[in-house]
C-alpha cells in the first residue's frame, strides 16, 4: 500500500492530520498555548523571570526549555521515566532556537550587561500520538507568540544594585516576534518512501526519520537524524527538500490559525480541555 | 504581615463568595483516548487532569503483587508553570509524595481492590493550575476518571477544604490567597453518601470548639460536589449512551 502512496488511516504521504491550537489556557503564565495534532496533546507555558544575562552577551535575553513527559500519557513515565524523551525534546529544540535569526534575544534586554529577561519554556506532554517533535515545535511557537512580557517602566540604582520597576498594568506588555521561530518536521522512512507525520504505529515500524527545523524563510537552523537505521546520502538530500516545502506551508498554516485566534480578540471563548 | 479580613462585614469572601458557597466546578470526562479513563476538571482556576490505567499486570517487580487485592498506585505531580513562581521540579519533592501517599489512602477506601487480585490501577494527577485545594481538585478529578474507566468503587470519593474566618466563622472551598493568609485549613475527602470520612487533614490552630463545625462544613461542603459530579457522570453516559443507540432515552433508567 505504501508504494501507492497511501497509508493506513488513508492519508497520502505528505498530508498532515488534524491539527488544533488555543493559546492563553493557563492564565498564571505570561503564555500558553494548546495543541492537539489527532491523539497528540502537548500543553506549552511561558513564564518570565529577570535574570542576569551571560557575560560574553550582555545585550541578549536568554531561554530555556524544559520538557516533561507527564504520566498520563504511559504509565511508563511514571517517576523519572520520560526523563530521557524529555531531554531528547528540549536539546533539540535549543538547537533549533540556537541562531541569531530564529528568534531575536536582544528584544529580552532590560539593562545591557545586568538584567534581561529570562522564558522559561515548559512543556508538558500529555498523550503520545506520534509525531512528538513537530507538535511540541507548533505548541511552542504558539506560545511564544501569546506571551506578553512586562514593560519596564523605571530603574534605580541603589549601591550597585539595580531595583526595576514593572507596569502595574496587567495589558501593558510588550508581545515577541515569532515570525522567525521555527518549526520542526519530522520525516520518518518506512521501507523505501518517507510520510510526513507519523503515527505511533508508523514510528515503530520506522528505520529511522530526519528532523528538521526549518523557518518561515525557508531557513534550516538544525536538522538531525533519531532512529536506529541509516540513510543513503542522496534520500537525506531528496527529504531534505521535500521537508522544506512541508515546513513552509506548516508555518504559513500556524500562523493563518495564530492570527485568527487573535482576531477574535474579546469574544473569543476559552475552552481549554473543556471541548 | 497585615492579615486580610477573609470575610468582610457585610459577609463577602476576598473573592465575592459567601461563606458558604463553592467556586465554580467545571468538569469533562473522556479527555484523552490512551488511558482507560481520563476527566479534567475545573474548581475555581484551579485546573487538574487525571488519567487511569488499569486494572492491568503489575509493573516492576512481581513481589508487589498482592494474592487477594489490586495494588493501588498513585502519581501527583504539577506542572511547573502551575503556580506564581515556577517550580524547578514537577515532582519527585516530598510535597509531591505526600500527596501521591495521600490520594492512596483516600482511593483504597473506596476502589473494591478484591475485585482484582494480583494486578494494578494506576491513578496519575496532573496539576496544571494551583490556585488553592489542589488535593481536593485531584480527588474529585479522579473520581470521574476512576468512573470514566468502568473501576468498581463502593462509592464517589469528594474532597473539600474548610477554613475559620474571623475566629468564627467556617469558610467552605478555600483558595489560594485565603489559604496563606494564616487562617487554619482543614482538607477532608470523604465518602459522602455514607457520611465515611477517608482522609482528614488540619493544618494551623484553632480551638477544639471549633473542629466540628468547621469539619461538618467541610462534609456539606463534600455532598454539595458530590451532587455536581454525579450530574456530570449521568450527563456524560447520556451522551455516550445516545451516541452508541443505546435505546429510547425515556427507557434508560438513570
Amino acid at each position: 500500500m505504501y508504494n501507492r502512496g497511501f497509508r493506513c488511516d488513508g492519508r497520502m504521504r505528505l498530508d498532515y492530520r488534524p491539527m488544533e491550537v488555543e493559546t492563553d489556557v493557563v492564565s498564571h503564565a505570561s503564555g500558553s498555548a494548546r495543541l492537539r495534532l489527532a491523539n497528540t496533546d502537548i500543553l506549552v507555558g511561558v513564564k518570565t523571570e529577570i535574570d542576569t544575562p551571560y557575560p560574553e552577551r550582555p545585550r541578549e535575553g536568554k531561554i530555556e526549555f524544559f520538557v516533561d513527559c507527564s504520566a498520563n500519557a504511559t504509565p511508563a513515565f511514571e517517576g523519572r521515566g520520560g526523563e530521557e524523551l524529555g531531554t531528547e525534546i528540549s536539546n533539540s529544540l535549543a538547537t533549533a532556537y540556537q541562531s541569531s535569526q530564529t528568534f531575536d534575544l536582544t528584544a529580552l534586554c532590560i539593562l545591557p550587561g545586568q538584567q534581561c529577561w529570562k522564558l522559561y519554556i515548559d512543556i508538558l506532554i500529555l498523550e503520545c500520538g506520534g509525531n512528538l517533535f513537530d507538535a511540541v515545535s507548533l505548541a511552542v511557537k504558539a506560545a511564544l507568540h501569546n506571551t506578553r512580557v512586562p514593560k519596564v517602566k523605571g530603574a534605580c540604582l541603589d549601591g550597585g544594585t539595580v531595583d526595576l520597576q514593572l507596569s502595574d498594568d496587567p495589558y501593558d506588555c510588550c508581545r515577541l516576534d515569532v515570525s522567525d521561530a521555527p518549526c520542526l518536521v519530522t520525516l520518518c522512512k518506512i521501507g523505501d518512501h518517507c510520510v510526513v507525520d507519523p503515527t505511533a504505529e508508523e514510528e515503530t515500524c520506522s528505520s529511522g526519520s530526519v528532523v528538521i527545523a526549518i523557518t518561515e524563510k525557508s531557513l534550516v537552523t538544525s536538522v538531525f537524524k533519531t532512529g536506529v537505521g541509516s540513510f543513503h546520502p542522496q534520500t537525506l538530500i531528496d527529504i531534505l527538500k521535500v521537508g522544506q516545502t512541508i515546513g513552509l506551508s506548516v508555518n504559513k498554516a500556524l500562523r493563518a490559525a495564530l492570527l485568527e485566534e487573535e482576531q477574535q480578540g474579546r469574544k473569543k471563548e476559552c475552552f481549554g480541555f473543556l471541548k | 504581615m497585615a492579615r486580610m479580613d477573609l470575610i468582610s462585614f457585610k459577609g463577602l469572601r476576598l473573592d465575592g463568595r459567601r461563606a458558604n458557597e463553592l467556586r465554580q466546578i467545571r468538569c469533562k470526562m473522556g479527555v484523552f483516548s490512551q488511558p482507560d479513563g481520563s476527566a479534567y476538571l475545573e474548581q475555581g482556576n484551579t485546573k487538574v487532569l487525571a488519567a487511569v490505567y488499569g486494572p492491568h499486570e503489575i509493573r516492576g517487580s512481581r513481589s508487589k503483587a498482592l494474592h487477594d487485592k489490586a495494588l493501588v498506585n498513585c502519581q501527583y505531580s504539577m506542572a511547573t508553570f502551575s503556580t506564581g513562581e515556577r517550580k524547578r521540579r514537577p515532582r519527585g519533592d516530598r510535597k509531591s509524595q505526600e500527596m501521591s501517599m495521600h490520594l492512596r489512602q483516600a482511593f483504597q477506601a473506596a476502589i473494591r481492590v478484591e475485585v482484582y487480585p494480583r494486578s494494578q490501577i494506576d491513578i496519575f494527577v496532573e496539576v496544571l493550575q494551583a490556585d488553592g485545594g489542589n488535593y481536593c481538585a485531584c480527588v474529585n478529578a479522579a473520581t470521574l476518571a476512576l468512573v470514566d474507566a468502568g473501576i468498581p468503587m463502593t462509592e464517589y470519593v469528594v474532597a473539600c477544604t474548610a477554613s475559620l474566618a474571623n475566629g468564627d466563622v467556617p469558610l467552605v472551598d478555600v483558595s489560594n490567597l485565603e489559604e496563606n493568609s494564616g487562617g487554619p485549613n482543614l482538607t477532608v475527602a470523604a465518602l459522602p453518601l455514607s457520611g465515611q470520612v477517608a482522609l482528614m487533614e488540619m493544618s494551623q490552630r484553632f480551638h477544639l470548639d471549633h473542629l466540628p463545625k468547621v469539619v461538618e462544613c467541610a462534609l456539606q461542603g463534600c455532598r454539595d460536589i458530590h451532587q455536581i459530579l454525579d450530574q456530570a457522570v449521568r450527563r456524560h453516559t447520556e451522551m455516550s449512551g445516545s451516541a452508541l443507540g443505546w435505546g429510547n432515552r425515556a427507557q434508560v433508567d438513570l
